[in-house]
Formats: structure tokens, sequence, C-alpha cells
């Protein structure tokens, strides 16, 4: 136990001369490195900006309120599209992502050496790029428009909803699969009556999860011209009607309170 | 025995996930039922479509053969950005999360001060970082200020909600010991609250860098600085080697990130 003597009295501390000092020399180096990064952000800011911002957020405050609510009777068809990107999109990436979880699961996977590396290769690559770089990225491709929204949001959750899954699969209990194997029941039988039943839960949960962050993400995929209600923000953003943007963002945090409602409510029904 | 009586004869069938037989059909045609209305109303230009299979190969092509070198001083001012913009907001998010989750762990504090703490918990949770990006551009001019500040905001909800959520699970009997030899309020935090919670918000602390970095590459694209307006520029040149490049190169960063939290929360937990 670390101890200090001050008048040949021995008062306890926390830790002992080393590894204070271990601790004063990270800590030092973690300050460094952040004044390094405030000093180049500072540097790249045009302060007079920033002095005048709290009398421009009043500016656009006053501007925005109240909301030009008629405008709500244009947001019907975006935000049926929005709903449309993030189910279908959904739906799309559970097909492709059962697949690519059964490959990457260390219990399923049919050659660990050679396919479970090329499936965490998915999973780590869709996973790591947002999904507005995939609406960007498609649009380029496809062109502009809902189908490029739901394509992107269908890959950007191939990796997510297959890391959750292919944990599930690995949790799974085996002796459930040895039973079904002891029956003599082919490869096929055996996923479908010893495992798939042990994962459909976390399947069912992991999907509406998904739904959930997929609504949000489709909301502003718009902005860069993939469909739904961002499109709307982003052509009122460019012809600075704030009115209308504080409508559209309160139907948008209506909508991801609403989302988030429904799959608590699910996810409580299932587990 | 009147229940084996009536199952013999009868093959043995999969009980159904979900039991109610009512329920189970309702849901499967009332998703069919959407499924048929979406694709009604979904306009795709399949001619334009099959036109982009095209240049989908030759993206796909493009990343066997990425072009770090043409705009690689476009590349480093970019990436170097969002780094900063990632490791400062990083910083100053987790400095003030820790006080606001302190505040919303019930356990801890009185009930207006969790009110206040959770009510800002929720707002930072509900709004999307783009869309704080595209205000704070609006407010504070283009640049990494913004994208900064954006991130700092977002930690802030997520790091928060999470502590607080371990802090009030955290083991009562330890903080009480320390309350009972007479610790003032900061001692009591720092000796039997700070230890239990430490190792988690340390993996936290982590996790969030890699999701600040993830976010801060889209954050370019409304103007509020880092590797997106780069990217951006490169897909819409169809500079797709460049865009590879760049692709690549967050991937990387990505999984070595994951690796480092990996390795630190198996150190630390």
């Amino acid at each position: 136990m670390p101890m200090q003597d001050v008048k040949g009295q021995k008062i306890w501390q926390r830790r002992t001369g080393r590894e204070s000092l271990g601790h004063w020399v990270i800590w030092l180096i973690g300050v460094a490195i952040f004044a390094y990064c405030w000093q180049q952000i500072s540097s790249a800011t045009t302060w007079f900006f920033v002095w005048d911002a709290p009398r421009i957020a009043d500016d656009i405050w006053t501007r925005a309120t109240p909301p030009r609510w008629e405008y709500i009777s244009q947001l019907g068809k975006p935000i049926w599209d929005t709903l449309n990107i993030a189910t279908l999109g959904t739906i799309f990436s559970l097909i492709l992502a059962v697949p690519v979880a059964f490959l990457a699961a260390r219990n399923t996977t049919p050659s660990l050496l050679l396919i479970r590396p090329i499936a965490l290769l998915i999973i780590v690559s869709t996973r790591s790029i947002n999904s507005l770089i995939w609406a960007l990225l498609l649009i380029a491709i496809i062109g502009p428009g809902v189908f490029a929204g739901v394509i992107a949001i269908a890959i950007r959750s191939i990796g997510f909803c297959a890391k959750l899954l292919y944990e599930a699969i690995e949790e799974i209990d085996q002796t459930q699969v040895e039973a079904i194997i002891a029956t003599g029941a082919s490869r096929w039988q055996v996923m479908a009556y010893g495992i798939v039943p042990q994962i459909l839960p976390a399947f069912a949960g992991i999907a509406v999860f998904r739904w959930d962050i997929n609504i949000r993400e489709s909301t502003v995929l718009g902005l860069v011209g993939a469909g739904g209600i961002g499109l709307q923000l982003s052509s009122s953003l460019n012809v600075l009607a704030w009115p209308q943007v504080s409508l559209i963002l309160l139907v948008i945090l209506a909508a991801v309170v609403i989302s988030e409602w429904v799959s608590a409510k699910v996810r409580g029904a299932i587990i | 025995m009147t229940e084996v009586h009536a199952l013999i004869g009868k093959p043995w069938r999969k009980p159904s996930f979900i039991k109610r037989p009512l329920l189970r059909w309702a849901i499967i045609m009332g998703f069919f039922v959407y499924l048929i209305a979406a694709y009604l109303t979904i306009e795709v230009n399949w001619s334009r479509v099959y036109e982009g299979l095209e240049r989908g190969k030759k993206f796909v092509l493009a990343f066997t053969n990425p072009d770090f070198t043409t705009r690689s001083g476009d590349i480093i001012e970019g990436m170097t950005e969002s780094i900063i913009m990632t490791i400062a907001a990083s910083v100053v998010g987790i400095a003030i999360s820790v006080p606001i989750a302190l505040g919303a762990a019930r356990n801890i504090a009185p009930l207006p001060v969790y009110l206040i703490c959770r009510s800002i918990i929720a707002v930072s949770r509900a709004l999307q970082e783009i869309i704080v990006a595209i205000l704070l551009v609006a407010i504070f001019g283009f640049g990494p200020l913004a994208g900064f500040l954006t991130l700092s905001f977002a930690t802030i909800g997520f790091l928060s909600k999470l502590l607080a959520e371990d802090i009030e699970s955290m083991d009562k009997v330890q903080a009480e010991a320390i309350k009972a030899s007479g610790a003032k309020w900061t001692q009591w935090i720092n000796y039997g609250v700070q230890p239990q919670v430490m190792p988690r918000l340390i993996g936290l602390s982590i996790y969030r860098l890699d999701i600040n970095f993830r976010e801060s590459a889209i954050l370019g694209l409304v103007g509020a600085g880092g590797i997106g307006a780069t990217l951006n520029t490169a897909f819409d040149r169809y500079e797709y080697d460049t865009a590879a490049a760049i692709l690549l190169i967050i991937i990387v960063i990505v999984m070595a990130l994951e690796y480092l939290s990996g390795v630190i929360r198996a150190r630390v937990q």
C-alpha cells in the first residue's frame, strides 16, 4: 500500500510516487495534443463570425418562428418516401446480412481461415462508411431518387445487422444443435431446427432496432439527393425559407420520437 | 392421456415464432399490403439504373487501383482536419458529459437536477449530427469549429446517457462505506463512485472517439470541415479512384480504432 511519511506519521495515498509520475506524464501528453488540436481549429476559424453568432442565432430564430404550418400538406409524400427508404432498406439489408452473419459466426462458417475473414471485412467496411456517403456514391452511379436511398440504407445496415446477428449465433446453446445432429439431420435441417429457432428473437429485435436507426438516417438522406423529407429540407434551406425549415425539423423530430417508441414497444413485446 | 391420443397420427410441426394465429396472419398480410403499396409508389428509373451499372463496375474496379497520389494534398489536409476535430470534440464532449451524467443518475442527483440533465440528454440524442451541423454552420460560419461543436454536442447525449445508466446500477455498499467514513461530497464521488464506473467510462470514450471519426467524415458535406468536402468533390467529378482511396483510408482508420478499443477495453475491464 502506498504510504507517505509526514513528520513520522504514515499517511495513506492512492498511488505510489512512480505511478503518479506516470499519470502526470500521460495527462501532460493528452493536454498537449488537445491544445494543438484546438489551436488548429482556432486558426481555421473566422472569429469575427463567431463573436457575431448570438445575433445571427437570434435572427434565425425570429425568422424561423412561427413554423409555416400550412406547408405540411406538401410533406405527406416525402414522409411516405422516408418511411419506404427506411423499411425497404432494412428488409434488403436483412436479406443480405443473414448469409454474411452465418459465414462470419465461428460455429457455422464453412471455413475459418478463408471465408470468415471475408465476411468480417464486409461487416467492417459497410459499417464504417456513413449512409450519406453511400448515398453520394449511389447517386453518382444510379442517379438521384428514392431507389438510391433504399440501396444506401441497405448497404450501410448490413454490417450492423450481421455483426449483432453473428454474435447471437455464436452464443447459441450448442446442446440443442447436438440433439438435432444426433437424430441424423442434414446440415440444412440442423440450421432450420437447431440454430434458427434460437436466434429468431435476437433477429426480430435487431430488425426493429435497425429500422428505428434507419428512420433517423433516411430523414437526412435527401440532403444529398437520395429522396425523402431531406430533399424538402435542403430545398427550403437553399432558398432560406426558415419557417419551412423549422416545420420540417419538427416533423423529423416527431418521426424520430415515434419510431423510437414503436421500436421500444415491439422489442419489449419480443423479449 | 387424451392429449396424447389427439396427437397420435399427426406429424409434428415446428411451433411458430408468433403463437397467436390471428396476430401472425395479420402481421404477414399487413406486411405484404405494405410492400405492394411501397412498390407502387416508388419511382425507379430502371434504364438509368441499368446505365449506372457500368459506372458501378468502374467504381468497384477503382478499389483495386485506388489513387492516393493525384490529390494527396487535399486528402492529407481533409484527413488531418477530420482527426483534429474528432480528438478535440471527444475531449470536450467527454469533459462536459461527466458532470451531466452525474446529474442524470437518480441515485446521486436530486430530482430537479435529474430532470434538467435528462432533458439535455434527450435533446442531444433526438437531433442528428448532420442537422445540428447545418444549423451551426449557419450560425458560426463554415469551417471546423462548427464540426467540432456538432460532435461535442452529439457526444454529450451518447456518453451521458450510458454513463448515467452505469452509475445508477453501481454497487451502493462501496459508496456508503466511503460516506460513513465522513467523506465530503467530492471525496464521495472521487473514491466511492468513480472507481466503479471508470472502466465503463474509458470503454465508452474510446467507442465514442470511433463514432466521432466516422461522423466527421460526413460533416464536410454541409461545410463543417473535414474529409467530407474532398470526398464530395471526388464523387462530383467522377474521380472514383480518389474516392476509393479516401474510403479505404477511412475504413483502415476505423478498423485500427476498433482494434485499439478492443485492446484497451480488455485491459481495463
